[in-house]
């Protein structure tokens, strides 16, 4: 039973976690963000490993978190000085990240380093190895995440909708991106475990985006996109552990995706069916 | 042995040159997200034309590559049409769920398909010279050399051929629409392209370096060229420069070549922005 209860409490903890910040990435239309996030986090996983040879999840999920927020500078200052398109920056940060990540992943493989195999599970993601600890650890940002969030509520649902107007109003809105940046990359670094580097980013959007299908309200789409959230992980984890014996991360993406679908074609009034019935 | 580091440095340079050609377009676009996507996206190409032929031969499962490739464009243009979520939000929900069911059809049934998972995403160059070209029982050389040298010849001879229509397709998409010209179909034979390089490269450098190769040479020349023809001359230019430093690197430090080639493309990225080149076309 312990064994069951401990990856599915950490999946709603994700589901929740991703769910609040998600809705805040989709109405930003900053979707990839996330990917590239997850992508820059490698390196710093591989790195705390090769310096530590730990295999706790805090002291990895604090390495993922320090490069996610260098990659998270970088776009920030290239895109500030750079006449550049922002999709191509994410782009640069994302590949560029990931190929130091494989480039120090190299050398701990030269180096024949013990218990390396810890690091193999954040590139597909897995729940086998989650112990009671890491739940408290993956808790206590949850915590952080959703607290920020609701105390900051306003200023983050107005500097996400309309950036100027925030700005005349005199919102300090560099300040609240960068705290909503931190929130995500922590939220994405203490969730890498369980889905992986590559799939991270569905986690955070697919939920998200079924709750806009259902709601235009921002705080249902919140709790809704959490609800969802934690459904895509506690299916995810049921599905890959006792079904399929494949890794979490391809069966949450699936999962979310066909949440998604579903809520495109059938949701009351932004439904896909509902429109096409009218013509 | 001497012959075989020349041959990896051939193959490095070769993928990255072609893997550029097609990329000035793809971030002059506004698309290089798109690169991402593909080379995401081909995997389940891969393994579905497996599991339809069983076949290894490299040209089924090239086609079945690029035609994922494609479906991954066209799905997202569909879901964009739709206007139920925006550009960003739809490519990051097509890829992942392909990739996702590529990857679990992998760990169920096609466990014995030469692709390895690791293999997809982190490639290996110093693996690519022993993967000879047998033809008539003559040893022609390395395979990864001859495949990506057609798919250079075939990205030069579009870029020579369709140069005004793709120019055009970037700039001015209104007044290409106009003088009668068909932007949608220009746009496709672009992303035809990107599969089939990303195809041919993947194996070699892993699905996710293939992006810097394709984006980041590019993003560096625009930084500090303004005309069109120059972008091209000065992103090849960059990425030989940096598929040479990389493979020195990895050669030197005995590291992965394809992680220190991305790492090279970041590394000279980060220098021309440092020396006060800003960019001018966007």
């Amino acid at each position: 039973m312990y064994a069951v209860c401990v990856p599915l409490v950490g999946g709603v903890i994700l589901g929740i976690m991703s769910g609040v910040l998600g809705t805040l990435v989709l109405v930003r239309q900053q979707s990839l963000l996330g990917d590239a996030i997850a992508h820059a986090s490698l390196p710093g996983i591989v790195l705390v490993f090769l310096m530590t040879q730990t295999v706790s999840l805090v002291w990895l999920m604090f390495g993922a978190c320090i490069t996610g927020i260098i990659g998270v500078i970088c776009m920030h200052y290239v895109l500030t000085v750079a006449r550049l398109k922002k999709d191509a920056i994410l782009g640069i940060v994302l590949s560029v990240f990931f190929g130091i990540g494989l480039v120090l992943l190299t050398v701990v493989q030269k180096y024949a380093l013990p218990n390396q195999s810890v690091l193999h599970r954040y590139l597909f993601g897995s729940v086998a190895t989650l112990l009671r600890a890491d739940l408290i650890s993956m808790g206590v940002i949850a915590i952080v995440v959703v607290l920020s969030v609701y105390l900051l509520r306003k200023e983050c649902v107005i500097a996400s909708f309309d950036q100027d107007y925030a700005r005349v109003l005199g919102y300090p809105v560099t300040y609240i991106d960068g705290i909503i940046y931190i929130l995500l990359t922590l939220a994405i670094s203490s969730g890498l475990h369980m889905t992986g580097v590559i799939l991270m980013s569905t986690m955070i959007i697919a939920p998200a985006a079924a709750a806009r299908q259902w709601t235009s309200c921002i705080q249902k789409m919140m709790w809704l996109s959490s609800f969802f959230g934690s459904c895509t992980a506690i299916i995810g984890i049921i599905v890959s552990s006792m079904f399929l014996h494949t890794p979490t991360g391809p069966c949450m993406v699936v999962t979310a995706s066909i949440i998604v679908i579903f809520s495109m074609l059938f949701a009351p009034h932004r439904g896909l069916c509902k429109s096409w019935m009218r013509t | 042995m001497s012959m075989l580091y020349v041959h990896m440095l051939g193959i490095a340079i070769l993928t990255s040159v072609t893997c550029t050609l097609p990329g000035v377009f793809i971030v002059l676009r506004g698309v290089s997200l798109m690169s991402d996507a593909i080379s995401h996206a081909i995997l389940f190409g891969i393994v579905v034309m497996f599991m339809l032929t069983s076949s290894l031969s490299s040209w089924v499962l090239m086609v079945g590559a690029s035609l994922a490739g494609l479906l991954t464009v066209y799905s997202t243009e569909i879901l964009i049409a739709t206007h139920r979520v925006k550009k960003d939000a739809a490519i990051g929900l097509i890829f992942p769920f392909l990739f996702s069911v590529a990857v679990i059809l992998i760990s169920r049934g096609a466990r014995n398909i030469h692709l390895d998972i690791d293999m997809v995403l982190l490639g290996e160059l110093a693996f690519a010279p022993f993967h000879r070209l047998i033809m008539h029982s003559v040893d022609c050389g390395p395979h990864a050399l001859w495949s990506m040298g057609f798919l250079l010849i075939i990205n030069l001879l579009f870029i020579f051929f369709f140069y005004k229509e793709l120019v055009l397709s970037v700039f001015d998409v209104t007044y290409m629409q106009v003088a009668g010209f068909k932007p949608l179909l220009i746009y496709y034979a672009l992303m035809t392209l990107v599969s089939l390089t990303t195809v041919g490269a993947f194996d070699i450098v892993g699905s996710i370096v293939v992006v810097a190769m394709t984006i980041t040479p590019a993003a560096t020349a625009l930084l500090w060229v303004r005309r069109m023809p120059y972008v091209l001359y000065a992103a090849v230019g960059i990425s030989c420069i940096t598929a040479f430093m990389g493979y020195c690197f990895a050669v030197v430090c005995d590291v992965s070549i394809a992680g220190s080639m991305a790492l090279a493309n970041g590394v000279l990225f980060v220098c021309v922005l440092l020396s006060g080149k800003k960019g001018g076309i966007d």
